[in-house]
């Protein structure tokens, strides 16, 4: 007699539910030990909705459907030299920066994500983790095959993961994700899958991939639509594991939120990169970052944290400062960028006067005010004494990493100090975010690796800028500093055939309304 | 609890003042001149004269700003962790209560930057 063809609920229930079983002679909190130390209760695993369904056979047919397609577009791609059609060769600057920052970060997701697979007491979330854990591989996977498509013709991309190790600025991507996976299983998918893939996921993915797409970048765009619908699915992980927690016991309330603060302004830091990508590094800009962080955040996260409000779940801690910043974080990025140009992995340069009009539309009341007299003093420097950079390495904020740049929230003139004490040593830190996070931790985070500690205390190669360098694997001249006087530059011209002063012309900022 | 952890966790500081070869961790930021995007780090001496710290460690990070020639050093505002600081020029760092990782903040009345405007 033929086997009766099981329906899509019965499918799931054997292919999910189905697969866990009560253990008899070992205790549960031995197999999974990592399920109660962080203080949260569950009492009933089985109470965790899946809303894809998703079996691991149908996952393996979508998934290869997916592959196939985008190999042939990346195939395609190589074969008609693709990397011609971007709009201008700054924009790859752009994709160094994501690729050598997030691409790494895509394999750390595929190992927390088998991480907390591992420790989940429930069947449901393990099955979820265990997917995204693949995903997330996958995603790594295609990304590495578009570095490897633009490291034939730019600088920039030839050792990224050992950049990612040990690079001062992805010291910022990378110890994020460092300490998200060295907590435990249920703030890993508070910190990933919900405050980043959730709230905050749209601010790195839509205006990076609306960005290549509208650059020409057609390799970006399609890891960006291959990764999309595995993306949906990992936000609905996030809210479902928000949700779980929550309904389970409301002692759990607390702990979610306190997640949820710290993860909000630990991604929210991590942003500060891609603000710069989208207002200086796009040769056609999508829309600025204030405008994206008013659709996306604004305006599509108040209406999440008014929906989570019927949990007593509040809007993240210091939102309001992120409103503020707006007007500032990416003029102060890039300004720092352009301060140690000679130390980084890509290539920085002044915005052309179109690109300052643009701004000035876009920041008006800051652009002109504040930050123009930075640029234009620059650009002066650069014709008169040679191209501008900051002699001296940074302070780093303790906690996010990232150079002390930002500014008191109100007063846009004045760095915003703050610091702690712990153990009769003294901490810094960026902002009262970063700071609250520190205090709440302090033996995880005054372990930090801070760049810039790392090399006074010799342990990166020598005291020299040049020694730093090649301790980075990058090669001075030519990986770093000014982009008009790159090699990426001068080849873009030859293959373009184009004479120096045309190359100014061709590219104007555009916006896409 | 200092750490969320499974058991009594204790983790050794990084940046611990012996980690630095003899030298000390000082901060040095320049109010209202943010064409230097934020405070620099410098392994110094801890016995290092104020003096020489404005005579020759300063002008290394700073000099290349068109408002460091205009300085009136006797007018200069100094703030060391938070707190308004008057400077012992022949005193080291360390024994006027400069310590590993101290911020030396300085304001420079009348020099605002660029433009008036803090860059």
């Amino acid at each position: 007699m033929a086997a009766k063809r099981l329906n899509l609920r019965e499918k799931y229930q054997k292919f999910t539910r189905d697969l866990a079983w009560e253990p008899t002679y070992q205790k549960k909190s031995d197999i999974f030990p990592q399920t109660e130390f962080e203080g949260i209760h569950i009492h009933d695993w089985d109470k965790w909705e899946d809303p894809f369904r998703l079996t691991v056979d149908a996952y393996w047919k979508y998934q290869a459907e997916k592959e196939r397609k985008l190999y042939s577009i990346i195939d395609a791609f190589s074969q008609n030299n693709g990397q011609l059609n971007v709009t201008d060769a700054r924009y790859v600057n752009a994709l160094k920066l994501f690729l050598t920052g997030i691409s790494p970060l895509e394999y750390a997701a595929h190992r927390g994500f088998a991480m907390a697979g591992r420790q989940f007491g429930g069947v449901g979330p393990q099955v979820a983790c265990q997917m995204q854990s693949i995903d997330e591989l996958r995603h790594c996977q295609t990304q590495i095959h578009t570095i490897s498509q633009y490291n034939k013709y730019f600088n920039g991309f030839h050792d990224w993961n050992h950049m990612h190790q040990r690079v001062w600025y992805l010291s910022v991507p990378k110890s994020f994700f460092d300490d998200a996976m060295s907590a435990g299983p249920f703030e890993f998918v508070t910190a990933i899958s919900f405050s980043f893939e959730y709230v905050l996921t749209n601010l790195l993915f839509m205006p990076f991939m609306s960005g290549a797409a509208y650059n020409g970048d057609m390799a970006t765009v399609t890891f960006g639509f291959s990764a999309q619908s595995d993306e949906s699915r990992h936000m609905t992980l996030g809210l479902e594991v928000i949700k779980f927690m929550l309904e389970q016991d409301e002692r759990n309330v607390p702990i979610v939120q306190k997640w949820i603060d710290k993860w909000f302004w630990r991604g929210y830091r991590l942003l500060s990169l891609v603000s710069m990508m989208m207002d200086y590094m796009l040769p056609k800009r999508v829309m600025s970052w204030k405008e994206a962080w008013e659709m996306y955040f604004e305006e599509n996260g108040g209406a999440l944290f008014e929906d989570l409000s019927r949990y007593g779940i509040r809007m993240p801690k210091y939102w309001e400062v992120s409103v503020k910043e707006k007007e500032h974080l990416s003029h102060q990025l890039w300004a720092t960028f352009h301060n140690f140009g000679h130390a980084a992995a890509f290539h920085t340069w002044i915005p052309e006067e179109s690109e300052m009009q643009w701004l000035s539309e876009k920041y008006p009341d800051t652009f002109d005010k504040y930050y123009r007299p930075r640029f234009e003093f620059w650009r002066q420097h650069t014709k008169e004494k040679g191209r501008w950079y900051n002699p001296t390495l940074p302070m780093l904020c303790q906690t996010c990493q990232v150079p002390m740049l930002f500014t008191e929230p109100d007063d846009p003139t004045q760095i915003c100090y703050r610091s702690s004490q712990y153990n009769g040593e003294q901490y810094h830190f960026c902002s009262d975010g970063c700071k609250d996070i520190f205090d709440d931790e302090p033996e995880k985070y005054v372990q930090a690796w801070l760049p810039v500690h790392q090399i006074y205390q010799g342990n990166c190669g020598g005291a020299s800028i040049p020694e730093v360098l090649e301790y980075y694997h990058l090669v001075d001249g030519q990986d770093n500093k000014e982009y008009l006087e790159s090699n990426d530059r001068a080849n873009w011209l030859r293959w373009k055939g184009m004479a120096d002063t045309e190359a100014d012309r061709e590219v104007q900022a555009v916006v896409n309304e | 609890m200092p750490v969320q952890a499974m058991y009594d966790y204790r983790a050794t500081p990084a940046d611990r003042q012996e980690n630095f070869h003899g030298n000390q961790l000082v901060y040095i930021g320049w109010d209202q001149h943010l064409m230097f995007c934020s405070p620099v780090c410098l392994p110094l001496p801890p016995d290092m004269p104020f003096r020489d710290l404005v005579r020759d460690v300063l002008p290394g990070a700073y000099a290349t700003h068109p408002d460091w020639a205009h300085i009136d050093w006797d007018a200069v505002e100094w703030n060391v962790d938070g707190e308004p600081f008057v400077p012992d020029m022949d005193a080291g760092l360390a024994d006027q209560g400069i310590g590993h990782k101290s911020v030396i903040r300085f304001r420079t009345p009348g020099l605002n930057g660029i433009g008036g405007v803090a860059t």
